[in-house]
């Protein structure tokens, strides 16, 4: 059996990068063994937990259903992609004053998935937060705390953007 | 504002230390781990609960480009050794539980062989390819029929499905409480079989240094000490020879309190294969093969006199194992018997749990263990007893208090609780919720008729564990301070957080102790190279019994430090005052002396009283004399949907003492958390074998987890008793939300269902179940 490793293009938290996969290998493990960026955590490979949640073109996926090489051309963002050394996004900001995590593995995809809920409306109700987040499973902290530090984030990006 | 020396850091909701690196993705979980040269193990697991295993052809698995070896239990077995059941038990029958299946599978998940190569994909490729020849047995699925005579085994070789038979029992003579009660109310409850799902599953990476002989093994566990007691036994590597890390563990909730077949499988890989060998266990993997939790069923029996005074509880339980003995798996049971009569003064208590091999993974300690089944069990009697009496249910709670005087309290189950005040938590609780105008506001919901319910647990639990002499490996714990030479503090604890923050909370106490900065203290754990010796994360023990042991190193060095200033200061210790990080002699001299002048003089060494050693370091082992018990009272008020049977809940208060809180933002979290996990347990969650033993709930679309959308806001409040059993007062916290919200929210439930005639439920309370009752009722109303 020869294995041909295809060649991708591809954007990643505003770089340009390329790596090798193999055809068959999911974006998640490309991003994670190829890439070094393990950050974006496996918690299921069936698509139900939200901890591989990334954007790819702005859209929030789970990187563990998508393939590698999908990302030929696209823009991907993932949890190293929001800060900049002590830099925080408000979402990791208000994720800290609120102490939104305990064991962590579950954080990064949620702190995507509501980037994700913020780039699209910025002025989420309590209720769209909850169901927006149904996606990402937690099993720490009860959520409470996740959905004040994403409401809490929003209320301060648009008193900023003003 | 910055922080400054002497500002008391204990009590504020100072942010975690340990953030940071999470929610920038740049911690290392055991999945994060690259070393060169690594190979990658995927495990073939049994399809069937029980049957013989014949003949196992790997050829066409070893042929596959990239794989490294496919082994069965007969090429690995001998050499890895028998998994470790720590509980003593008398006359406990126990199988040998192998690493991989000898001749028998016993349960869906069973592991049967391991492929190791290059690449998981390939690995994952090579065990599709290994054929297995299975000759399917009867399996054993439903505990209570198992333990009659003539039902096929789990184990043919034990003789018996029954593992043990054990009373646990106290207090005055039970028959004759049930002989003075005017009334026994008799009452059937389970407890249903759930699984802790950790969003990380397990997982291992092993490396071995042919050259030292050593082996370094990182795991996703509770437990890298137990490990490094109990693995060599297994494996033949030399305790002192053996490193186990827990890296960043992405969440335990007790799943990952255990010694697992495949730790010490990919321990032997490495030395066998010469190569570093990862293990990632996949959802469907964890689901099935990483240990369950609870699955109890009891007829209880309560012995009351006409005016609600109870006498005395009595219960044979049937308690479902599983297949196999893991770590704790038949101790866990036998919690339920010490805390059976929760916070209440009753007599007399005998519980005798029958404890049944199925043919399921095992049950062990899950988050609470064997205390949210207690709780529960109670706080639904204390509910019925009060409905059959005609008795208001806060007021029969309030009957059995102890009185806070009373503490030290001996129970009938053969425990002391150390100090509590359960009027208080309950007051406070009332007062939170405006229990008043929730009466009114239900009354109002039934009479435009509308289901609402209100629901109330009062429960102590069992924390900090715990005394050596109740502890199957010692319930000790240690520590390790050292004032480095440039006033860097390093804490080093036996404890192993993965979640719990005692980054942050260990650094408030001991800056506040030390008098220096937070910003200076690091606080390391979980690697057995580092911190030395240790018992470990579970039981609410973390800060109770391992923050324990760190006050005894600050009393030592600071101890050892007066003894040094003094001699600076040319006077005696008992002259010496020690404040705030600084050192002075009242009287002697105006000269002070801070941290980084002694730690400089204590390490270079030259102007040291006689007999003193240099260096400012201590380490020490806590030995806790009691367990701790925190307690509280949970209010829960709900509204059922009479079309759907959906529950909406719609004010949850709880009040917790777990004495004092060094950080309330990481006390809340605790609770919030576990109360998620109850309502999971009360709305959602079951783990369903069908009759062959299939797993019907082996991944997170059949195993309902609660989603953020089903949280309700949470409205919490605390009381502060310290406990006397510590010189810190802390009581624990890690798992008082799950067992205190368990029977809040089903009597909130079964309350909003009364007006109906629905005395009982089962869990979980699904739409289907509740909707199901409302259904029979409302169909065939029962007589006013």
């Amino acid at each position: 059996m020869t294995v041909t490793k295809l060649h991708i293009e591809t954007t990643i938290n505003g770089e340009p990068r390329e790596f090798l996969c193999d055809s068959h290998e999911t974006l998640l493990s490309a991003l994670r063994n190829g890439l070094g960026l393990t950050g974006t955590k496996e918690g299921c490979a069936t698509g139900d937990c939200g901890a591989c949640s990334i954007l790819l073109d702005g859209r929030l996926v789970p990187a563990c259903l998508v393939l590698a090489p999908e990302a030929q051309g696209r823009a991907v963002t993932t949890i190293e992609g929001l800060s900049s050394g002590d830099a925080l996004h408000p979402l990791q900001q208000k994720f800290l004053e609120h102490a939104a995590l305990q064991c962590g593995v579950c954080t990064p995809g949620f702190i995507v998935a509501a980037k994700a809920l913020l780039d699209a409306k910025p002025n989420p109700s309590e209720d769209e937060t909850r169901y927006w987040l149904a996606g990402n499973l937690c099993r720490c902290t009860g959520y409470d705390k996740i959905i004040r530090a994403v409401l809490d984030a929003a209320s301060e990006m648009k008193e900023s953007a003003i | 504002m910055a922080d400054t020396i002497g500002t008391p850091y204990v009590g504020r909701a100072m942010k975690r230390v340990e953030d940071p690196r999470l929610i920038k993705g740049l911690a290392t979980y055991v999945d994060d781990i690259r070393l060169p040269g690594l190979l990658h193990a995927v495990i073939l697991r049994s399809p069937h609960a029980h049957a013989r295993i014949g003949r196992v052809d790997v050829s066409a698995a070893r042929a596959i480009p990239g794989v490294v070896a496919v082994l069965t239990g007969a090429d690995v077995n001998a050499a890895c050794g028998l998994v470790p059941c720590a509980a003593a038990i008398p006359d406990l029958k126990a199988p040998k539980h192998t690493v991989l299946a000898g001749d028998r599978v016993y349960f869906v998940g069973h592991a049967v062989a391991v492929a190791v190569a290059t690449d998981p994909y390939i690995a994952r490729d090579a065990i599709d390819a290994i054929d297995v020849d299975y000759d399917p047995l009867p399996a054993v699925t439903n505990p209570e029929e198992a333990v009659k005579s003539g039902t096929p085994l789990t184990h043919p070789d034990l003789g018996s499905n029954i593992a043990y038979t054990h009373v646990v029992a106290g207090g005055s003579d039970i028959d004759e409480a049930f002989r003075r009660a005017d009334r026994v109310v008799k009452h059937r409850l389970c407890h249903q079989r759930l699984t802790p799902m950790p969003i990380e599953p397990r997982g291992v990476v092993a490396s071995y240094d042919p050259g030292e002989g050593t082996l370094t093994l990182w795991t996703a566990t509770q437990i890298p000490h137990l490990l490094r007691t109990l693995l060599p036994g297994m494996i033949g590597v030399p305790e002192n020879k053996l490193r186990v890390v827990a890296p960043e563990v992405g969440g335990g909730f007790g799943a990952k309190l255990n010694v697992y077949p495949e730790e010490a499988l990919c321990a032997h890989l490495a030395m066998r294969l010469n190569a570093p060998v990862k293990w990632i266990e996949s959802r469907r993997e964890n689901a099935a093969s990483t240990i369950h939790g609870r699955d109890q069923i009891g007829e209880y029996e309560v012995a009351v006199k006409k005016d609600g005074a109870i006498l005395g509880i009595r219960t044979r339980t049937v308690a479902d194992l599983g297949s196999y003995l893991q770590l704790l798996t038949p101790a866990i049971p036998t919690l339920t018997g010490l805390v059976l009569t929760g916070c209440y003064r009753i007599p007399a208590v005998k519980m005798e749990i029958v404890g049944v091999y199925t043919n399921k993974m095992a049950t062990d300690a899950y988050r609470g263990a064997g205390r949210p089944e207690a709780t529960y069990l109670i706080e639904r009697l204390m509910d019925v007893v009060a409905r059959e009496l005609g008795i208001d249910r806060v007021d029969l709670r309030l009957k059995h208090f102890p009185a806070p005087a009373e503490f030290p309290f001996a129970t009938s189950c053969g425990l002391t609780y150390d100090s509590g005040n359960y009027q208080g938590a309950l007051t406070k609780a009332r007062q939170l919720a405006n229990w008043d105008q929730l009466l009114k506001d239900r009354a109002a919901a039934r009479a435009a008729g509308r289901l609402s319910g209100i629901g109330i647990s009062t429960y102590v639990e069992i924390c900090a564990m715990g005394p050596s002499k109740a502890m199957p490996a010692g319930g000790w714990e240690w520590g390790c301070v050292r004032m480095e030479i440039s006033a860097k503090v390093t804490v080093i604890t036996g404890v192993s957080p993965h979640g719990q923050g005692q980054e942050t909370t260990f650094a408030q106490f001991v800056a506040d102790r030390l008098g220096v900065l937070m910003e200076d203290i690091v606080v390391l754990h979980g690697d057995t190279n580092v911190a030395h010796y240790g018992r470990d994360t579970y039981g609410s023990r973390g800060t109770a019994v391992g923050g324990s042991a760190i006050v005894m190193c600050i009393d030592k060095i600071v101890a050892k430090a007066k003894t040094l200033a003094a001699h600076l200061f040319e006077t005696t210790a008992d002259h010496v005052v020690f404040e705030k990080g600084t050192f002075r002699a009242p009287g002697v001299t105006n000269r002070e002396i801070g941290w980084p002048e002694l730690a400089g003089e204590a390490y270079v060494a030259k102007n040291l009283p006689a007999g003193l050693e240099p260096g400012l370091e201590a380490s020490s082992f806590y030995e806790p004399q009691n367990f701790t018990f925190p307690f509280g009272t949970h209010i829960v008020a709900v509204e059922v949907d009479r079309d759907t049977g959906h529950v909406a809940i719609t004010k949850y208060v709880a009040v917790d003492d777990c004495g004092p809180q060094i950080n309330p933002l990481i006390v809340e979290g605790q609770v919030q958390g576990g109360i998620a996990h109850s309502i999971g347990q009360v709305l959602f969650e079951q783990t369903i074998y069908d009759e062959n033993g299939q797993l019907l709930t082996g991944e997170l679309m059949d195993y309902a987890l609660p989603r953020a959308a089903d949280i309700p806001e949470y409205i919490l409040g605390s009381t502060v008793t310290p406990s006397p059993v510590n010189p810190l007062g802390i009581k624990g916290v890690g798992e008082a939300g799950t067992i205190g919200a368990t029977p809040a929210i089903a009597n909130a439930v079964l309350d909003a269902l009364q007006p109906l005639g629905v005395t009982h439920l089962d869990l979980p309370m699904t739409p289907e179940r509740v909707w199901q009752a409302i259904k029979t009722r409302t169909a065939a109303p029962v007589g006013a």
